[in-house]
Protein backbone atom coordinates (compact mmCIF):
# COMPACT_ATOMS: atom_id res chain seq x y z
CA UNK A 1 0.00 0.00 0.00
CA UNK A 2 2.26 2.34 -0.98
CA UNK A 3 0.80 4.32 -3.70
CA UNK A 4 0.19 7.86 -3.65
CA UNK A 5 -2.93 9.01 -2.80
CA UNK A 6 -5.09 10.05 -6.20
CA UNK A 7 -4.94 13.52 -7.57
CA UNK A 8 -7.04 15.31 -9.89
CA UNK A 9 -6.59 19.54 -10.42
CA UNK A 10 -10.03 20.99 -11.04
CA UNK A 11 -10.05 23.62 -13.07
CA UNK A 12 -13.54 25.41 -13.10
CA UNK A 13 -13.46 26.58 -16.89
CA UNK A 14 -17.08 28.66 -18.81
CA UNK A 15 -16.07 26.51 -21.63
CA UNK A 16 -18.97 28.31 -24.35
CA UNK A 17 -19.04 31.10 -26.70
CA UNK A 18 -21.82 33.15 -27.14
CA UNK A 19 -22.86 35.50 -30.41
CA UNK A 20 -23.84 39.13 -29.75
CA UNK A 21 -25.80 39.71 -32.09
CA UNK A 22 -27.11 42.72 -34.81
CA UNK A 23 -27.29 45.04 -31.88
CA UNK A 24 -24.92 44.72 -29.07
CA UNK A 25 -22.53 43.23 -31.50
CA UNK A 26 -22.47 46.62 -33.57
CA UNK A 27 -21.94 48.21 -30.34
CA UNK A 28 -19.01 45.80 -28.99
CA UNK A 29 -17.61 46.20 -32.87
CA UNK A 30 -17.95 50.45 -32.55
CA UNK A 31 -15.81 50.46 -29.14
CA UNK A 32 -12.87 48.18 -31.19
CA UNK A 33 -13.07 51.00 -34.40
CA UNK A 34 -13.30 53.56 -31.68
CA UNK A 35 -16.87 55.09 -32.20
CA UNK A 36 -19.93 54.88 -29.96
CA UNK A 37 -23.23 53.79 -31.00
CA UNK A 38 -26.87 53.99 -30.26
CA UNK A 39 -30.27 52.85 -31.68
CA UNK A 40 -32.93 54.68 -32.49
CA UNK A 41 -36.33 54.10 -30.84
CA UNK A 42 -39.96 54.19 -31.93
CA UNK A 43 -39.90 57.81 -30.71
CA UNK A 44 -37.46 58.93 -32.46
CA UNK A 45 -34.76 59.11 -29.73
CA UNK A 46 -31.44 57.20 -28.79
CA UNK A 47 -30.54 55.02 -26.54
CA UNK A 48 -26.91 54.58 -25.58
CA UNK A 49 -25.74 51.49 -24.90
CA UNK A 50 -28.24 49.75 -27.67
CA UNK A 51 -30.68 47.08 -27.22
CA UNK A 52 -32.61 44.59 -29.47
CA UNK A 53 -35.95 45.48 -28.25
CA UNK A 54 -36.95 48.29 -26.58
CA UNK A 55 -37.01 48.00 -22.65
CA UNK A 56 -40.56 49.75 -22.03
CA UNK A 57 -42.56 48.84 -25.54
CA UNK A 58 -40.77 46.03 -26.36
CA UNK A 59 -40.88 46.89 -30.19
CA UNK A 60 -37.26 45.47 -31.83
CA UNK A 61 -34.99 48.01 -32.78
CA UNK A 62 -32.66 48.18 -35.83
CA UNK A 63 -31.34 51.64 -36.45
CA UNK A 64 -28.08 52.06 -35.48
CA UNK A 65 -26.79 55.32 -34.76
CA UNK A 66 -23.41 56.62 -34.30
CA UNK A 67 -23.31 59.32 -31.64
CA UNK A 68 -21.10 61.90 -30.19
CA UNK A 69 -18.08 61.02 -28.23
CA UNK A 70 -18.28 63.96 -25.48
CA UNK A 71 -21.48 64.49 -23.04
CA UNK A 72 -22.88 65.96 -20.11
CA UNK A 73 -22.17 63.98 -16.55
CA UNK A 74 -25.89 63.30 -15.30
CA UNK A 75 -24.55 61.85 -12.24
CA UNK A 76 -21.64 60.43 -10.72
CA UNK A 77 -19.75 59.37 -7.43
CA UNK A 78 -16.00 58.19 -6.36
CA UNK A 79 -14.92 54.60 -5.74
CA UNK A 80 -11.90 54.76 -3.67
CA UNK A 81 -9.98 52.44 -3.39
CA UNK A 82 -10.86 50.91 -7.31
CA UNK A 83 -12.23 47.36 -7.26
CA UNK A 84 -9.62 44.81 -7.73
CA UNK A 85 -11.53 42.80 -10.63
CA UNK A 86 -12.21 46.45 -12.59
CA UNK A 87 -10.57 47.82 -15.16
CA UNK A 88 -8.60 50.70 -13.39
CA UNK A 89 -5.50 50.58 -11.57
CA UNK A 90 -6.34 53.87 -9.05
CA UNK A 91 -9.41 55.72 -7.56
CA UNK A 92 -11.62 57.02 -9.97
CA UNK A 93 -15.03 58.73 -10.79
CA UNK A 94 -17.91 56.51 -11.94
CA UNK A 95 -21.17 58.24 -13.86
CA UNK A 96 -24.15 58.24 -16.32
CA UNK A 97 -22.47 60.23 -18.94
CA UNK A 98 -25.50 61.89 -21.65
CA UNK A 99 -23.70 61.88 -25.36
CA UNK A 100 -23.91 64.27 -27.82
CA UNK A 101 -26.77 62.99 -30.08
CA UNK A 102 -28.26 60.25 -27.09
CA UNK A 103 -31.08 60.35 -24.97
CA UNK A 104 -30.11 57.67 -22.36
CA UNK A 105 -26.98 58.39 -19.98
CA UNK A 106 -24.15 55.69 -20.44
CA UNK A 107 -22.25 53.96 -17.37
CA UNK A 108 -18.74 54.81 -17.29
CA UNK A 109 -15.74 56.01 -15.58
CA UNK A 110 -14.40 59.94 -15.04
CA UNK A 111 -10.77 59.95 -15.11
CA UNK A 112 -9.39 62.52 -12.55
CA UNK A 113 -7.69 62.46 -9.39
CA UNK A 114 -10.26 63.22 -6.56
CA UNK A 115 -13.73 63.78 -6.30
CA UNK A 116 -13.36 67.77 -6.09
CA UNK A 117 -13.07 67.62 -9.97
CA UNK A 118 -16.56 65.52 -10.49
CA UNK A 119 -19.63 67.85 -10.44
CA UNK A 120 -23.05 67.32 -12.34
CA UNK A 121 -23.32 69.26 -16.01
CA UNK A 122 -19.52 68.88 -16.76
CA UNK A 123 -18.08 67.97 -20.16
CA UNK A 124 -16.40 65.17 -20.88
CA UNK A 125 -15.00 63.24 -23.45
CA UNK A 126 -14.14 59.63 -24.64
CA UNK A 127 -10.39 58.43 -24.09
CA UNK A 128 -9.35 55.26 -25.81
CA UNK A 129 -7.25 52.14 -24.91
CA UNK A 130 -4.80 51.65 -28.07
CA UNK A 131 -5.14 47.68 -27.84
CA UNK A 132 -8.86 47.74 -28.71
CA UNK A 133 -10.94 44.02 -29.24
CA UNK A 134 -14.62 44.94 -29.20
CA UNK A 135 -15.14 45.13 -25.24
CA UNK A 136 -16.18 47.78 -22.84
CA UNK A 137 -12.82 48.52 -21.33
CA UNK A 138 -11.88 49.43 -24.84
CA UNK A 139 -13.09 52.59 -23.83
CA UNK A 140 -10.30 53.82 -20.96
CA UNK A 141 -13.06 56.05 -19.65
CA UNK A 142 -13.71 59.98 -19.91
CA UNK A 143 -11.67 62.93 -19.19
CA UNK A 144 -13.02 66.62 -18.81
CA UNK A 145 -13.46 67.80 -21.29
CA UNK A 146 -10.21 70.79 -22.59
CA UNK A 147 -11.88 74.35 -23.49
CA UNK A 148 -10.50 74.81 -27.04
CA UNK B 1 -58.61 34.23 -5.53
CA UNK B 2 -58.14 31.07 -3.07
CA UNK B 3 -57.30 32.84 0.49
CA UNK B 4 -53.84 32.09 1.81
CA UNK B 5 -52.11 33.11 4.76
CA UNK B 6 -48.90 33.03 6.69
CA UNK B 7 -49.59 30.74 9.44
CA UNK B 8 -45.89 30.76 10.88
CA UNK B 9 -42.17 32.31 10.51
CA UNK B 10 -38.75 31.96 12.03
CA UNK B 11 -35.78 34.25 11.05
CA UNK B 12 -32.27 34.66 11.92
CA UNK B 13 -30.22 37.10 11.00
CA UNK B 14 -26.33 38.17 12.47
CA UNK B 15 -23.48 40.10 11.32
CA UNK B 16 -21.56 36.81 9.99
CA UNK B 17 -21.92 33.21 10.13
CA UNK B 18 -18.59 32.03 10.61
CA UNK B 19 -18.65 28.58 11.62
CA UNK B 20 -22.41 27.72 10.17
CA UNK B 21 -22.91 25.89 7.01
CA UNK B 22 -26.65 27.35 4.91
CA UNK B 23 -27.58 23.60 5.78
CA UNK B 24 -27.07 24.32 9.52
CA UNK B 25 -28.52 27.55 9.10
CA UNK B 26 -31.91 26.60 7.78
CA UNK B 27 -32.37 23.00 9.95
CA UNK B 28 -33.46 25.07 12.75
CA UNK B 29 -35.55 28.10 11.06
CA UNK B 30 -37.16 25.16 8.99
CA UNK B 31 -37.87 22.96 12.31
CA UNK B 32 -39.50 25.71 13.98
CA UNK B 33 -41.49 27.18 11.24
CA UNK B 34 -42.90 24.29 10.91
CA UNK B 35 -43.33 22.99 14.29
CA UNK B 36 -45.05 26.25 15.66
CA UNK B 37 -48.22 24.92 13.56
CA UNK B 38 -47.74 21.27 14.54
CA UNK B 39 -46.58 20.26 10.76
CA UNK B 40 -43.61 17.92 9.56
CA UNK B 41 -42.43 18.18 6.17
CA UNK B 42 -44.88 14.94 5.46
CA UNK B 43 -47.66 17.85 5.77
CA UNK B 44 -46.35 19.99 3.50
CA UNK B 45 -47.52 20.18 -0.30
CA UNK B 46 -45.08 22.33 -1.77
CA UNK B 47 -41.47 23.65 -0.98
CA UNK B 48 -40.17 26.70 -2.81
CA UNK B 49 -36.73 28.15 -1.51
CA UNK B 50 -34.81 31.41 -3.12
CA UNK B 51 -30.66 31.18 -2.55
CA UNK B 52 -27.88 32.49 -4.73
CA UNK B 53 -24.69 30.26 -6.39
CA UNK B 54 -22.87 33.28 -6.66
CA UNK B 55 -22.84 33.86 -2.71
CA UNK B 56 -22.35 30.09 -2.17
CA UNK B 57 -19.31 29.71 -5.23
CA UNK B 58 -20.84 26.78 -6.32
CA UNK B 59 -23.51 25.91 -9.39
CA UNK B 60 -26.69 24.11 -7.85
CA UNK B 61 -25.98 24.72 -4.39
CA UNK B 62 -29.68 25.03 -3.01
CA UNK B 63 -29.59 21.40 -3.89
CA UNK B 64 -27.46 20.52 -0.81
CA UNK B 65 -29.58 22.96 1.23
CA UNK B 66 -32.71 21.01 0.78
CA UNK B 67 -31.15 18.68 3.42
CA UNK B 68 -32.24 20.94 6.03
CA UNK B 69 -35.53 20.20 4.47
CA UNK B 70 -35.16 16.65 5.51
CA UNK B 71 -34.16 13.64 3.08
CA UNK B 72 -37.30 11.91 3.73
CA UNK B 73 -40.15 11.85 2.75
CA UNK B 74 -39.83 13.24 -1.59
CA UNK B 75 -40.86 16.96 -1.84
CA UNK B 76 -42.44 18.43 -4.60
CA UNK B 77 -40.14 21.74 -5.02
CA UNK B 78 -38.78 24.49 -6.74
CA UNK B 79 -36.36 27.23 -6.09
CA UNK B 80 -35.83 30.17 -7.51
CA UNK B 81 -32.35 32.51 -7.96
CA UNK B 82 -34.18 35.17 -6.26
CA UNK B 83 -35.11 36.62 -2.78
CA UNK B 84 -37.29 34.43 -0.78
CA UNK B 85 -40.21 37.02 -1.32
CA UNK B 86 -40.23 36.26 -5.19
CA UNK B 87 -40.11 32.06 -3.71
CA UNK B 88 -43.08 33.04 -1.77
CA UNK B 89 -44.63 34.60 -4.65
CA UNK B 90 -44.14 30.90 -6.84
CA UNK B 91 -45.92 29.23 -3.44
CA UNK B 92 -48.72 31.54 -3.77
CA UNK B 93 -49.31 30.52 -7.29
CA UNK B 94 -48.86 26.86 -6.53
CA UNK B 95 -51.45 27.25 -3.86
CA UNK B 96 -53.75 29.15 -6.05
CA UNK B 97 -53.75 25.97 -8.65
CA UNK B 98 -55.36 24.38 -5.64
CA UNK B 99 -54.02 21.02 -5.83
CA UNK B 100 -52.01 21.84 -2.26
CA UNK B 101 -52.93 23.72 0.63
CA UNK B 102 -49.53 24.03 2.75
CA UNK B 103 -46.12 25.54 2.02
CA UNK B 104 -43.01 25.95 3.51
CA UNK B 105 -40.90 28.92 1.88
CA UNK B 106 -37.32 29.33 2.45
CA UNK B 107 -34.27 31.37 1.72
CA UNK B 108 -30.88 32.16 2.99
CA UNK B 109 -27.91 33.95 2.46
CA UNK B 110 -24.14 34.13 3.66
CA UNK B 111 -22.39 36.77 1.95
CA UNK B 112 -19.80 37.66 4.59
CA UNK B 113 -17.46 35.50 3.26
CA UNK B 114 -17.10 37.31 0.09
CA UNK B 115 -16.96 41.04 -1.46
CA UNK B 116 -20.59 41.34 -1.51
CA UNK B 117 -20.87 44.68 -2.90
CA UNK B 118 -18.68 43.31 -5.58
CA UNK B 119 -20.54 40.20 -5.94
CA UNK B 120 -23.46 42.04 -6.89
CA UNK B 121 -22.18 43.48 -10.11
CA UNK B 122 -22.51 40.72 -11.47
CA UNK B 123 -26.19 40.99 -11.86
CA UNK B 124 -25.49 43.90 -14.18
CA UNK B 125 -25.74 43.78 -17.66
CA UNK B 126 -23.17 41.13 -19.04
CA UNK B 127 -21.69 43.44 -22.04
CA UNK B 128 -21.74 47.02 -21.15
CA UNK B 129 -21.49 47.13 -16.71
CA UNK B 130 -20.81 43.62 -15.33
CA UNK B 131 -17.17 43.80 -17.36
CA UNK B 132 -16.50 47.83 -15.30
CA UNK B 133 -17.24 45.91 -11.71
CA UNK B 134 -19.17 48.77 -10.15
CA UNK B 135 -19.64 48.35 -6.66
CA UNK B 136 -23.12 47.89 -6.00
CA UNK B 137 -22.86 51.39 -3.44
CA UNK B 138 -21.47 53.40 -6.26
CA UNK B 139 -24.53 52.37 -8.41
CA UNK B 140 -26.94 53.12 -6.07
CA UNK B 141 -24.95 56.55 -5.16
CA UNK B 142 -25.42 57.17 -9.06
CA UNK B 143 -29.51 57.13 -7.93
CA UNK B 144 -28.80 58.75 -4.83
CA UNK B 145 -26.96 61.39 -6.43
CA UNK B 146 -30.38 62.30 -8.69
CA UNK B 147 -32.48 61.95 -6.16
CA UNK B 148 -30.86 64.28 -4.21
CA UNK B 149 -30.07 67.05 -7.53
CA UNK B 150 -33.64 66.92 -8.47
CA UNK B 151 -34.76 68.33 -5.45
CA UNK B 152 -36.96 65.53 -4.68
CA UNK B 153 -35.35 64.52 -1.32
CA UNK B 154 -32.78 66.64 1.01
CA UNK B 155 -29.66 64.87 2.74
CA UNK B 156 -31.59 65.97 5.68
CA UNK B 157 -34.46 63.31 5.00
CA UNK B 158 -32.05 60.36 4.21
CA UNK B 159 -30.48 61.25 7.75
CA UNK B 160 -33.47 60.68 9.28
CA UNK B 161 -34.70 57.41 7.31
CA UNK B 162 -31.28 56.34 8.71
CA UNK B 163 -32.17 57.63 12.23
CA UNK B 164 -35.35 55.83 12.22
CA UNK B 165 -34.23 52.32 11.14
CA UNK B 166 -31.36 52.66 13.69
CA UNK B 167 -34.19 53.51 16.99
CA UNK B 168 -36.93 50.90 15.48
CA UNK B 169 -34.44 48.29 14.97
CA UNK B 170 -33.39 48.89 19.08
CA UNK B 171 -34.69 45.45 20.44
CA UNK B 172 -34.97 43.64 17.47
CA UNK B 173 -32.79 40.42 17.68
CA UNK B 174 -32.36 39.85 13.79
CA UNK B 175 -31.49 43.31 13.72
CA UNK B 176 -27.36 44.17 13.34
CA UNK B 177 -27.10 47.66 13.35
CA UNK B 178 -29.27 49.98 16.04
CA UNK B 179 -28.79 52.25 18.32
CA UNK B 180 -31.41 54.33 20.42
CA UNK B 181 -28.68 57.73 20.57
CA UNK B 182 -27.93 58.21 16.74
CA UNK B 183 -28.72 61.17 15.92
CA UNK B 184 -29.42 62.87 12.12
CA UNK B 185 -26.27 65.24 12.95
CA UNK B 186 -24.38 61.92 13.57
CA UNK B 187 -25.27 60.25 10.16
CA UNK B 188 -24.53 63.65 8.51
CA UNK B 189 -21.34 64.32 9.92
CA UNK B 190 -20.38 60.48 8.32
CA UNK B 191 -17.77 60.73 5.59
CA UNK B 192 -19.48 59.44 2.35
CA UNK B 193 -18.34 55.73 1.24
CA UNK B 194 -19.97 56.22 -2.17
CA UNK B 195 -20.92 60.28 -2.50
CA UNK B 196 -23.61 60.94 -1.36
CA UNK B 197 -24.08 58.07 0.15
CA UNK B 198 -22.95 57.59 3.84
CA UNK B 199 -22.51 54.27 5.98
CA UNK B 200 -25.70 54.75 7.58
CA UNK B 201 -27.27 55.16 3.99
CA UNK B 202 -26.28 51.56 3.33
CA UNK B 203 -28.16 48.71 4.59
CA UNK B 204 -25.88 47.15 7.27
CA UNK B 205 -24.67 43.31 5.57
CA UNK B 206 -26.19 40.28 7.40
CA UNK B 207 -25.95 36.22 7.10
CA UNK B 208 -28.83 34.58 7.55
CA UNK B 209 -32.36 33.07 6.55
CA UNK B 210 -35.85 32.74 6.98
CA UNK B 211 -38.76 30.40 6.83
CA UNK B 212 -42.08 30.55 6.41
CA UNK B 213 -45.22 28.32 6.59
CA UNK B 214 -48.18 29.61 3.95
CA UNK B 215 -51.42 27.55 4.24
CA UNK B 216 -54.73 28.11 1.95
CA UNK B 217 -58.54 28.23 3.39
CA UNK B 218 -59.62 26.56 7.06
CA UNK B 219 -56.49 24.76 6.55
CA UNK B 220 -54.93 28.38 7.64
CA UNK B 221 -57.75 28.32 9.95
CA UNK B 222 -56.88 25.07 11.33
CA UNK B 223 -53.11 25.81 12.56
CA UNK B 224 -53.21 29.71 13.40
CA UNK B 225 -55.33 31.35 15.80
CA UNK B 226 -54.95 34.64 13.89
CA UNK B 227 -53.21 33.99 9.85
CA UNK B 228 -51.74 36.48 8.06
CA UNK B 229 -54.01 36.34 4.82
CA UNK B 230 -52.19 37.49 1.89
CA UNK B 231 -54.72 39.38 0.48
CA UNK B 232 -52.73 41.14 -2.84
CA UNK B 233 -49.80 40.44 -3.74
CA UNK B 234 -48.00 41.77 -7.43
CA UNK B 235 -44.49 41.69 -8.31
CA UNK B 236 -43.87 44.18 -11.05
CA UNK B 237 -40.15 44.95 -13.49
CA UNK B 238 -38.64 48.29 -14.77
CA UNK B 239 -35.97 48.24 -17.52
CA UNK B 240 -32.72 47.02 -16.45
CA UNK B 241 -30.57 49.30 -18.17
CA UNK B 242 -29.18 52.09 -15.80
CA UNK B 243 -29.47 54.96 -18.38
CA UNK B 244 -32.56 53.72 -19.61
CA UNK B 245 -35.39 54.18 -16.87
CA UNK B 246 -36.16 57.75 -14.24
CA UNK B 247 -33.51 56.50 -11.20
CA UNK B 248 -35.68 58.56 -8.92
CA UNK B 249 -38.52 56.78 -9.99
CA UNK B 250 -39.66 53.17 -9.95
CA UNK B 251 -42.47 52.44 -11.43
CA UNK B 252 -42.95 48.99 -10.80
CA UNK B 253 -42.99 49.59 -7.09
CA UNK B 254 -46.10 51.85 -7.60
CA UNK B 255 -47.05 49.38 -10.06
CA UNK B 256 -46.76 46.67 -7.81
CA UNK B 257 -48.31 47.92 -4.93
CA UNK B 258 -51.84 49.51 -6.75
CA UNK B 259 -52.15 45.62 -7.89
CA UNK B 260 -51.53 44.55 -4.69
CA UNK B 261 -53.75 47.29 -2.55
CA UNK B 262 -56.65 46.67 -5.00
CA UNK B 263 -57.02 43.11 -4.62
CA UNK B 264 -56.84 43.47 -1.16
CA UNK B 265 -59.52 46.11 -1.31
CA UNK B 266 -57.79 48.16 0.79
CA UNK B 267 -56.04 52.02 0.54
CA UNK B 268 -52.70 52.56 1.43
CA UNK B 269 -53.58 55.19 3.95
CA UNK B 270 -55.21 52.27 5.52
CA UNK B 271 -52.45 49.92 6.56
CA UNK B 272 -51.22 50.16 9.95
CA UNK B 273 -47.67 49.59 8.87
CA UNK B 274 -45.19 48.55 6.42
CA UNK B 275 -42.05 46.53 5.89
CA UNK B 276 -39.80 47.90 2.97
CA UNK B 277 -36.80 46.54 1.56
CA UNK B 278 -34.34 49.19 0.59
CA UNK B 279 -30.49 48.51 0.23
CA UNK B 280 -29.88 52.38 1.21
CA UNK B 281 -31.82 55.38 2.39
CA UNK B 282 -32.33 56.88 -0.83
CA UNK B 283 -34.03 53.83 -2.24
CA UNK B 284 -36.44 54.36 1.05
CA UNK B 285 -37.45 57.46 0.02
CA UNK B 286 -38.18 56.45 -3.38
CA UNK B 287 -40.12 53.50 -2.27
CA UNK B 288 -41.99 55.75 0.15
CA UNK B 289 -42.96 58.14 -2.52
CA UNK B 290 -44.15 55.24 -5.19
CA UNK B 291 -45.87 53.32 -2.54
CA UNK B 292 -48.21 56.49 -1.19
CA UNK B 293 -47.13 56.01 2.44
CA UNK B 294 -48.53 59.52 3.23
CA UNK B 295 -47.17 59.04 7.41
CA UNK B 296 -50.19 57.64 8.88
CA UNK B 297 -48.33 53.85 7.99
CA UNK B 298 -45.76 52.96 10.55
CA UNK B 299 -42.85 52.68 7.97
CA UNK B 300 -39.78 49.39 9.16
CA UNK B 301 -41.20 48.75 12.54
CA UNK B 302 -38.53 46.30 12.47
CA UNK B 303 -35.68 48.61 11.52
CA UNK B 304 -36.10 46.77 8.19
CA UNK B 305 -33.54 46.02 5.84
CA UNK B 306 -31.27 49.05 6.73
CA UNK B 307 -30.88 47.52 9.88
CA UNK B 308 -30.13 43.75 8.24
CA UNK B 309 -29.47 42.95 4.52
CA UNK B 310 -28.92 39.27 4.02
CA UNK B 311 -28.71 38.97 0.63
CA UNK B 312 -31.75 36.27 -0.80
CA UNK B 313 -33.70 36.54 2.32
CA UNK B 314 -34.54 40.41 3.51
CA UNK B 315 -37.34 40.69 1.33
CA UNK B 316 -39.09 37.49 2.43
CA UNK B 317 -37.74 38.79 6.35
CA UNK B 318 -39.81 41.75 5.51
CA UNK B 319 -43.02 39.68 4.72
CA UNK B 320 -42.18 37.65 7.81
CA UNK B 321 -41.84 40.60 10.12
CA UNK B 322 -44.93 41.97 8.88
CA UNK B 323 -47.19 38.76 9.33
CA UNK B 324 -45.75 38.21 13.05
CA UNK B 325 -47.32 41.91 13.56
CA UNK B 326 -50.43 40.57 12.54
CA UNK B 327 -50.09 36.91 13.66
CA UNK B 328 -49.51 38.51 17.21
CA UNK B 329 -52.50 40.95 16.90
CA UNK B 330 -50.46 43.88 17.00
CA UNK B 331 -51.71 44.78 13.49
CA UNK B 332 -54.32 44.68 11.51
CA UNK B 333 -53.02 45.29 7.79
CA UNK B 334 -49.76 45.11 6.81
CA UNK B 335 -47.71 46.05 3.21
CA UNK B 336 -44.41 44.04 2.86
CA UNK B 337 -41.94 44.68 -0.01
CA UNK B 338 -39.04 43.18 -1.62
CA UNK B 339 -36.77 44.48 -3.99
CA UNK B 340 -34.41 42.60 -6.74
CA UNK B 341 -32.07 43.96 -9.25
CA UNK B 342 -29.69 47.28 -9.33
CA UNK B 343 -31.84 50.41 -8.45
CA UNK B 344 -35.14 48.92 -7.24
CA UNK B 345 -35.42 47.19 -10.71
CA UNK B 346 -37.92 44.38 -9.24
CA UNK B 347 -40.44 45.18 -6.50
CA UNK B 348 -43.05 42.79 -5.30
CA UNK B 349 -45.42 43.89 -2.89
CA UNK B 350 -47.33 41.74 -0.74
CA UNK B 351 -50.76 43.67 1.57
CA UNK B 352 -51.48 41.26 4.55
CA UNK B 353 -54.47 41.51 6.64
CA UNK B 354 -55.90 39.71 10.06
CA UNK B 355 -59.27 39.49 9.85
Amino acid sequence: MDEAPLRADLILEYPFTRTTGPVVGAFLTGLREGILIGIRRSDGTVMVPPAEYDPVTSEPLTEVVEVGQAGEVVSWTWVDPPRPQSPWDGPHGLALILLDGADTPMFHAVLVDSPGELATGMRVSAVWREEREGHIADLAGFSPEVDA
Amino acid sequence: MREVAVVATALHQVPALTDTTEVQLMVPLINAARAAVGLTQADIGFTCSGSSDFLAGQAFSFVQTLDAVGAFPPICESHVEMDGAFALYEAWVKLQIGEVDTALVFSYGKSSPGSLRDVLALQLDPYFLAPLWPPADAVAALQARLLLESGLVGAQELAEIAVRSQRNAVGNPNAVRSSSKVTVADVMAEAPVADPLRPSDLAAESDGGCAVVLAAGDRARELCGRPAWIRGIGHRIDAHGLGTRDLTRAPSAELATSVAVAAAGLTVDSLDLAELHSPTTSQEAILVRELGLDGSTEVNPSGGALAANTMMAAGLVRIAEAADRIIDGGADRALAHATSGPCLQQNLVCVMAGG
